[in-house]
């Protein structure tokens, strides 16, 4: 396996997800078995060769700097699973 | 052909020369989602009322002697990750099964300009991440061909609309083969437009550097007319191009002759359904009868692609839906002491299983450690695979290979292997990475009489060639005027 | 052992422009909460940022002015992790290609000494929002409320090399790199208001070594005087843990002012793997060699420069031309009062003095001085006349401060015109001599000194209106 328990707990972190005890095994071998897959990019040199994270040679495009409408507060918070004197309400903070 | 058979632009004629009205075929298109939707499924929102709403207030234009856009007054289906303000965006996602966007995306701008009749949000893989449409929280959709398969995806509501008749049109979203995959397997039209053609604003990200929304219809003419609706810049999306946009039913002619068409050795493989094969053989055929000079070409990173694709679409992905925490917008999980264990619940209980495995795949890969090996590794492939068709383009005017390796397949035949469902992309990705325009046209059936497309793939905001290309084979062939034998029908 | 401190600062300050970095919300400060916010700066699906071209260009001076390299290519990244203030869960920042690198500033040290601080890099992003909690300390509530209106100001992060070993060179820094944004106008710079704010990074290194240690964290410092008690506190802590034979611990801790420490904050191990990637839905920037010295041309005066020339033209002491010279509004206020043909030397006395100190008994910016520029110039100007004296000029401006006279007209109201004509004086004097005839023999018998008690009397008597100098001549003359 290349993906170890430890990779799992922390991807799940990182993910903000919970994995659970029975899923865990499965999670993992599903997991495993793609990334073995994706090792066939081993096989391709890429020295030298740039990333490429924007496929259209697009650049500087921006915006004035003028104030624009912004959404009616109740607009604003029409979704919030909990609001409050219009404030969006969170359960404790325990980290920074 | 029943109205609700007929493509958009034999409609338009219809309502112009005031042979139909708007209502006559809104309620028609309707009685034939009371008579399909049950075993297609198509549909995760029907707003009836404002259809008839919309269809009556364009008939009292057309009354009025006012000249009527080209969409006018004809319905069509719009999937549910294109932002519709007032109407719920759920993007086929529990943890957004309450969401009603307070904005439109800029394609509903555009489109609600032409007054037309918006039947509703069509179901969809959960946040476009699939290939069959079976990942929607919510139902599974049936192919018109044959409702026990499946219809494709991620687009699979759209397409499977406008095959059963319940949508005239519709738009989807292909982020690695979402519209053209679908429009193979309903036998419909389906085209993903050059990278930044369509602005994106509004359409909720699966993977930013990849997605793109784009039309899906009965037959070219109709794709061209829409195309020419949704394109254009965009000061609301800094990808989107700034470069004018071509009227593009000038492209719809019927001349290939003396069109480089490139048949790449490598889409022709191992894997590869024999009837897809071989009806996608006789359309190459074809394209040569017509006039078309065939060229063998090679992209030889294409074997890559899969790889690329799912580690830059996830990694994009893992960070594009880190904001469904239950802070500000959708469902949040009951009974959490606190704030890190609230947006875990949430996250956990919200979101359905292959949209896990993608944002834990995704970060997994962008994580400390492995950045560099799968990440970094992609974003370089990545542009190997682009290189690849800018030598074959030195060479050749358009690309033609099939849309997907199988015709569709039967639903739960795929979903429990993930590996081999992400191997079903094979043809459609590249295109993606590359931020290159595809389309697909039906070319024919399997032995068990399920559509089999045609991928033509185009250079970058080259779009007129493939639609003169899918436009001119179409018209050699009767294959868009084939419908699903579906209710009564 | 000796120890030194290896200290660095990263620096946010947030940028003066009309409208977030990636929409077309305001910036006001304290608007009423969650009424700046749009699709956009929520961060709702389907959104996408757009970027003000403004920041850029405030970026690009800032860079300029704290002596950077541009960089040519620039791009926009990812920093992914969860809090609620952040509505995507990642913060649009800039990582391998900032907008800005290499660059310093020059401090000046309370011993006359100069130091060079290097700046590593200055790069682009957007603030977070701010959550509003019902407890003490964010800990101790249950529920907090979360305000969008900050999320998505634009803020410039100035990262510095860890050059200084003082909490007297971190709080120069942090001065001096203030008054370079405050005069390229880039940022309000109210620190009250959280426009200024600093992380900064300490460590530990015996004395002479090159090793650099273990350092700690502290975020968010929002006042020079807490720059410097934070590292004060934070230097001591490390001594003593490493006196002890113990390890510092990396970490994060916080300042609490009230109490004066640092404390630790527990963060999980892995809350720091930031994931970093290109921001797929922003294009690079590209910036011209012409651009930029279009920029470099467009710069102020800055407080070095502007030093020089006042140490150069009107002859004042470094001390003197640093203070002037430290804001620019001080330094505009010294050339507004200077454009009056006032004397330099007397108008940095004044600023440095009677105005300072009206402005800080009041907490007034000097913009907003009761006294402007022209009016102290005026006033300036009738002390090198005669028309007053110095101590005189005292109630003069006092008067100032109260109304908007000129200070001719507060002279002339209140009487307070000098008494030059020496008629006048010499009857004074007369006066005096006559009533004191101790002094005016303790004078003539050798003590030269007594002259001062007789000047005393005089300038008493005269409600400090006679001009010293003439009453000084008198008395030598009459008194022989």
């Amino acid at each position: 396996m290349k993906v170890t328990k430890k990779d799992m707990e922390n991807v799940a972190v990182l993910s903000r997800l919970d994995i659970p005890a029975d899923k865990e095994a499965q999670y993992t071998q599903q997991l495993n078995d793609v990334l073995e897959y994706f090792d066939n990019l081993s096989a391709v040199n890429t020295d030298d060769i740039k990333p490429l994270a924007h496929v259209l040679p697009i650049s500087n495009v921006f915006r004035e700097d003028v104030v624009k409408e912004s959404l009616d507060r109740d607009l604003a918070l029409s979704n919030a699973p909990l609001k409050e004197d219009g404030y969006f309400k969170v359960p404790k903070v325990l980290e920074d | 052909m029943k109205l609700f058979e007929q493509p958009a632009h034999v409609l338009h004629d219809m309502l112009v020369n005031k042979e139909i009205t708007s209502l006559e075929l809104t309620e028609a298109v309707l009685a034939r989602i009371d008579e399909v939707e049950g075993d297609v499924k198509a549909y995760l929102t029907i707003t009836r009322d404002e259809a008839i709403a919309q269809a009556k207030a364009v008939d009292e234009k057309i009354a009025r002697g006012e000249t009527i856009s080209f969409l006018e007054g004809i319905p069509g289906a719009i999937k549910d990750n294109i932002c519709t303000k007032g109407v719920k965006t759920t993007c086929a996602s529990k943890i957004l099964q309450n969401f009603v966007a307070p904005y439109d995306a800029t394609v509903m701008t555009k489109l609600r300009e032409q007054n037309p009749v918006i039947i509703g949000k069509a179901n969809m893989d959960e946040f476009a991440m699939g290939g069959s449409t079976e990942n929607s929280a919510f139902q599974k959709t049936g192919n018109p061909w044959n409702t026990d398969c499946v219809p494709g995806g991620s687009s699979g509501g759209s397409a499977a609309a406008v095959a059963a008749g319940t949508a005239v049109w519709a738009l989807g979203s292909d982020t690695g083969g979402s519209i053209r995959q679908p429009a193979s397997f309903c036998g419909v039209v389906g085209m993903k437009p050059t990278y930044g053609r369509v602005s994106r604003y509004g359409l909720v990200a699966y993977a930013s550097s990849l997605d793109q929304i784009g039309p899906i219809t009965k037959d070219v003419t109709d794709c061209a007319h829409i195309l020419n609706i949704i394109s254009g810049r965009d000061e609301m999306d800094s990808t989107s191009v700034n470069e004018e946009v071509p009227d593009f039913t000038k492209a719809l002619v019927e001349d290939v002759k003396g069109l480089k068409v490139g048949i790449p050795k490598e889409y022709f493989v191992k894997g590869m359904d024999p009837d897809v094969e071989k009806t996608v053989r006789e359309a190459v055929k074809k394209l040569e009868e017509l006039g078309a000079e065939i060229v063998e070409i090679s992209l030889p990173n294409t074997d890559y692609a899969i790889s690329t694709y799912y580690l830059i679409s996830p990694a994009e992905a893992a960070t594009n839906l880190a904001r469904y925490d239950g802070v500000s917008y959708g469902e949040r999980a009951e009974d959490a002491a606190d704030l890190v264990e609230m947006m875990t619940k949430t996250r956990t209980q919200y979101l359905g299983e292959e949209v896990k495995r993608r944002i834990m795949i995704g970060n997994y890969a962008l994580s400390a450690g492995y950045y560099d090996a799968y990440y970094l590794k992609a974003l370089k492939v990545r542009r190997l695979i682009k290189e690849d068709f800018d030598k074959a383009f030195e060479q050749v005017d358009v690309i033609v290979c099939p849309t997907a390796p199988t015709p569709a397949y039967k639903i739960g035949e795929k979903i429990s292997n993930p590996l081999e469902m992400y191997l079903q992309d094979a043809c459609t990705v590249p295109l993606n990475l590359a931020g290159l325009p595809g389309i697909s046209v039906p070319c024919g059936y399997s032995s068990n009489n399920m559509p089999i497309g045609l991928q033509i793939i185009g250079k970058a905001l080259d779009e007129e060639t493939i639609l003169r290309v899918a436009y001119t084979y179409e018209q050699s062939q009767s294959f868009h005027n084939d419908r699903a034998q579906l209710g009564g029908n | 052992m000796s120890y030194e401190a290896v200290i660095g600062l990263e620096i946010h300050s947030e940028l003066k422009t009309n409208t977030k970095i990636f929409c077309g919300c305001a910036t006001t400060f304290g608007a009423e909460h969650n009424t700046h916010v749009c699709p956009v700066c929520l961060g709702l699906p389907g959104v996408l940022p757009t970027l003000n071209k403004r920041v850029l260009e405030f970026a690009i001076k800032a860079g300029l002015a704290l002596n950077c390299e541009i960089n040519k290519f620039s791009k926009f990244d990812r920093k992914n992790y969860y809090y609620p203030d952040l509505p995507k869960n990642w913060q649009t920042s800039q990582y391998d290609l900032p907008i800005c690198e290499n660059g310093y500033v020059d401090i000046t040290k309370s011993n006359g000494e100069t130091k060079r601080i290097r700046i590593t890099r200055i790069h682009m992003e957007e603030d977070a929002g701010k959550l509003v909690h019902s407890g003490n300390t964010i800990k101790d509530s249950d529920t907090s409320n979360v305000d969008y209106n900050r999320t998505g100001v634009p803020l410039i992060e100035i990262v510095s090399e860890p050059d200084m070993s003082s909490p007297e060179e971190a709080r120069l820094y942090m001065e001096k790199v203030k008054s370079i944004l405050q005069y390229i106008d880039v940022s309000n710079c109210k620190m009250e208001e959280g426009n200024l704010r600093a992380d900064l990074n300490v460590s530990l290194r015996p004395a002479g070594s090159d090793v650099l240690g273990t350092r700690t964290e502290m975020k968010n410092i929002n006042s020079f005087k807490a720059v410097e008690e934070a590292l004060t506190y934070e230097i001591e802590r490390q001594e003593e843990v490493l006196e002890d034979g113990g390890h510092i611990i990396q970490e994060t801790r916080t300042w609490d002012p009230d109490r004066g420490i640092t404390l630790s904050m527990r963060s999980k191990e892995n809350a720091h793997d930031y994931r970093y990637m290109p921001e797929p839905d922003l294009v690079p920037i590209i910036t011209t060699d012409e651009e930029i010295e279009a920029f470099r041309n467009s710069l102020p005066e800055l407080p070095d420069a502007r030093k020089a020339r006042l140490e150069e033209q009107f002859g004042l002491s470094a001390y003197d031309a640093g203070i002037i010279t430290s804001s620019r509004d001080m330094a505009e206020y010294f050339d507004g009062v200077i454009e009056t043909g006032a004397d330099a030397k007397l108008a940095a006395n004044w600023i440095m003095g009677d105005l300072s100190k009206n402005l800080n008994a009041e907490s007034l910016e000097i913009a907003d001085s009761p006294v402007d520029a022209k009016r102290l110039g005026e006033m300036i100007g009738l002390i090198s006349k005669g028309t007053i004296s110095s101590k005189i000029a005292k109630k003069v401006f006092e008067e100032m401060w109260k109304c908007p006279d000129s200070p001719e007209k507060i002279v002339k109201d209140k009487g307070l015109v000098q008494i030059t004509d020496t008629k006048a004086i010499e009857e004074i004097v007369d006066k005096v001599i006559e009533a004191n005839q101790k002094a005016v023999e303790d004078y003539k018998s050798g003590n030269k000194k007594a002259i001062g008690a007789l000047v005393g009397q005089v300038m008493k008597q005269s409600k400090g209106k006679a001009n010293p100098q003439t009453v000084n001549q008198l008395l030598a003359q009459k008194l022989g």
